[in-house]
């Protein structure tokens, strides 16, 4: 009995298609009023924001871009009464003064030396960071052997005069070490061969380097006095981030450590370094170490605020790496000790890599600090990118109302950039290591 | 006890001080030694001392520097400048960093006498002065009763100030900013009738005003100023050379010796140029130069008009008078002392 053979039917066979929410649920306006509008607090704080921004874009956008001048020889092309309108930004004492800015009284046949500075640098920092670049341990090498030895050599004119009798005392002094190696080796009941090797690598590593920089290479010499600019701002913020970073690393194992000589010293040059204002070690070094110095003992005036700059952010860095260390729970050590590693392993291998992960916005925070710090050398008559700046912008070729406004907006534009990239790339590293612990 | 270490601590910086100066007779000869000039100048004011935009230091004071080079080395290029703060300018030629300073730095007593320093010469007559805008209708700063004006905070600026208008029992109203950038800002704004700094530094801000012919600067000078070149106390030959680098700049203006016409004068009757020149006398050799040391520095850098033109005069933009500059035959305090 078929009851139903004539009912037609009707069955569904897909699904059928969702209709659109509303309107007021989706879309740009409920975006709007969802973010924006959601209470009448957050009302009211959109409103504020709106107004402040429309109070404050504006003349910013004419200044830096509507107003502004492009183009022009000297002063005369950035006054109002040339220009026909109110002038903003002078871009054209920029771009008049952008070698100066760049190189500063570097002299200028040789900037070229700069230039390969600067793309050398580059090709360092980019080995380095981008982690899928093929042979980062080759990088490495080149970044903190090679790559300043040639910025040396480069940038000086090289040609240090070693001369023979230190070239004997190097010798002298790299037999004595190679041989102490060895008996301390043989002492301790290790291999003497191996120890004796690596000593002799590294006599060999230190000979290399002296016999380059002892190399006349026919460049001309520049004295420190005449470089500036962003040559200078680069070069003490690389060696400030470069040496930092290991020396923090061990000045923060040096506090935990047990051997209380070693913690003293770390914990009693961590905490001068850190409880006086850079600023002070900028101008004892500059204007009071020559006064306690012999007359005939000079020490470069470029070097004295690098090597300040260095030690101020080692012991900042020494304190966010012992955060690290004191993040990590016991058990890892235990953990490690349990395996039998000895404390330098336990510590390359177990500690240091989750320490170091855990403290890199840290690490970064200090890095940026460090890298507009930078500008504080100015204050003891270095030539770096704000100096040039103030000492163009007297100028009286350029004197026009706008012209420190512009020099101050370059140099806040150059650092942004800096800082920027800085702080974007250490996002893109903590996103890739932290992927075990995504919440 | 506090006094105590404190003096203490003075007594031992004051010894160094001594030590460094004996110690540091032989200038002349490092200076040799070494094949160029250490100068200590200006970090940056504008015709004194000023990277240009190819980084070339430029500036009255910076070719006093380079006329000494001229005349030990016969090369003005052979000076390496070492910018100093107002702070480390002392100490920098004290401890030897610097051979010379020539930074526009007022010669004082104390100065002279408690920093272990000498000033051979001035080479430029500085004083406060004021700028006020055209439309107010005044002449001289005396008619300034009951002003308003802007100067910088804590600096002799504003103590000369004082002085000055209680001298003259005027009445006036201080506006005062921390930095020399904001002062003038302000008084360019409108905020102030008046302004007030180094008569130099007037022509040099003038030319940042949103409209530099407005404004005038007042004829009145209301301070001492003098500005020189600094060495170490002790080194008496040292001291010579920068004295007479001066005084020949000035000897060669006075008897119109140019950079132009200087070969050409060498062949002249005038005692006067023949000494000056090094034709006839051994007046170089006494100080350790060359007998045409003079010669050198006329040569290669010019005489002290052109140099001042050239730099703050009418040949730059800063457009100063020579006023107190002048040579003294012109009514100015210049007097190049004779060589013979």
């Amino acid at each position: 009995m078929n009851t139903a053979v004539d009912v037609s039917r009707f069955v569904r066979t897909e699904k059928i298609e969702a209709l659109p929410p509303p309107k007021l649920a989706r879309g740009p306006i409920a975006w709007v009023r969802e973010n924006l509008f959601s209470s009448p607090i957050n009302t009211a704080l959109t409103l504020a924001v709106a107004y402040l921004l429309f109070v404050l874009i504006p003349p910013i956008l004419d200044f830096l871009f509507f107003n502004a001048v492009w183009t022009g020889t000297d002063r005369a092309a950035c006054r109002a009464e040339t220009a026909g309108h109110p002038v903003g930004a002078c871009w054209a004492f920029v771009v008049s003064k952008i070698n100066f800015f760049t190189y500063g009284s570097y002299p200028a046949e040789e900037r070229w030396r700069v230039n390969i500075f600067f793309v050398l640098l580059a090709i360092g920092v980019a080995w380095l960071l981008w982690l899928r670049a093929p042979r980062r341990d080759l990088g490495a090498v080149y970044f903190f052997w090679l790559f300043p030895i040639a910025s040396y050599v480069l940038l000086t004119g090289g040609n240090v005069d070693i001369g023979l009798r230190a070239w004997l005392l190097f010798a002298t002094i790299g037999v004595v070490f190679m041989a102490a190696i060895g008996f301390a080796a043989f002492m301790l009941k290790t291999s003497v061969r191996s120890a004796v090797l690596v000593a002799a690598g590294i006599v060999a590593v230190l000979g290399v380097t002296l016999a380059l920089l002892d190399w006349d290479w026919g460049l001309e010499p520049v004295p420190t006095s005449r470089w500036g600019g962003i040559l200078v701002t680069l070069l003490v913020a690389t060696v400030g981030i470069v040496f930092s970073l290991p020396f923090g690393i061990l000045l923060a194992l040096g506090r935990r450590s047990k051997l209380p000589i070693l913690r003293m010293a770390s914990v009693i040059f961590i905490e001068f370094v850190r409880g006086v204002p850079l600023i002070t070690v900028l101008i004892m070094a500059n204007t009071m170490l020559p006064l306690f110095l012999p007359p005939d003992v000079t020490v470069d005036r470029l070097t004295r605020p690098l090597v300040g700059v260095a030690f101020f952010a080692s012991a900042y860095m020494a304190e966010v790496v012992r955060g690290g260390l004191q993040a990590m729970p016991k058990g890892q050590y235990e953990g490690a000790m349990s395996l039998g590693l000895n404390y330098p392993q336990m510590m390359v291998l177990i500690i240091l890599p989750q320490a170091l992960r855990i403290v890199i916005p840290g690490i970064v925070n200090t890095f940026i600090g460090l890298f507009k710090d930078t500008s504080l050398v100015s204050v003891v008559g270095i030539f770096d990118l704000v100096k040039t700046i103030e000492a163009s912008r007297i100028d009286p070729n350029w004197a026009a109302p706008t012209i420190s406004y512009t020099g101050y907006a370059f140099a806040a534009l150059f650092y942004f950039i800096f800082c920027w990239g800085m702080s974007r790339y250490s996002l893109g590293v903590e996103r890739r290591l932290a992927a075990g612990h995504k919440r | 006890m506090k006094k105590a270490i404190a003096s203490i601590a003075f007594g031992l910086m004051a010894a160094s001080f001594v030590a460094t100066g004996a110690s540091a007779q032989a200038t002349l000869a490092s200076v040799k030694q070494k094949g160029y000039l250490t100068c200590g100048s200006n970090t940056g004011l504008a015709g004194f001392g000023l990277p240009d935009a190819q980084g070339n230091w430029t500036g009255l004071d910076v070719e006093f520097c380079r006329a000494i080079a001229a005349a030990i080395f016969d090369d003005p290029t052979k000076v390496r400048f070492i910018p100093l703060s107002a702070k480390d300018r002392f100490t920098a030629l004290q401890s030897g960093e610097v051979d010379v300073l020539s930074r526009n730095s007022t010669v004082t007593m104390s100065r002279d006498t408690q920093l272990g320093l000498d000033f051979p010469a001035v080479n430029y007559f500085d004083g406060q002065g004021f700028m006020v805008r055209k439309k107010l209708g005044i002449s001289s700063a005396k008619e300034l009763n009951g002003a308003s004006i802007c100067t910088q905070q804590g600096t002799t600026t504003e103590l000369n100030l004082a002085d000055y208008f209680r001298a003259n029992n005027m009445k006036y109203e201080v506006v005062a900013f921390a930095t020399s950038d904001e002062t003038f800002k302000a008084y360019d704004a409108g905020r102030c009738d008046a302004f007030t700094t180094d008569a130099s530094g007037l022509y040099s801000e003038r030319l940042r005003a949103s409209n530099p012919d407005d404004h005038i600067v007042l004829p009145e000078i209301i301070s001492k100023e003098p500005l020189g070149p600094a060495v170490r106390h002790g080194d008496n030959q040292w001291g010579d050379i920068v004295r007479w680098t001066h005084n020949a700049m000035l000897d060669a203006e006075e008897l119109g010796v140019t950079k132009a016409n200087v070969d050409q004068m060498k062949g002249s009757d005038n005692p006067e140029i023949k000494r000056l020149l090094g034709t006839e006398g051994k007046f170089g050799e006494a100080v350790g130069l060359t007998n045409d040391w003079a010669y050198r520095i006329v040569k290669h850098v010019g005489n002290y008009g052109e140099s001042f033109e050239r730099n703050v005069g009418e040949g730059s933009k800063l457009k100063i008078k020579r006023g107190l500059n002048a040579q003294w035959t012109k009514g100015g305090l210049q007097y190049g002392l004779p060589v013979r």
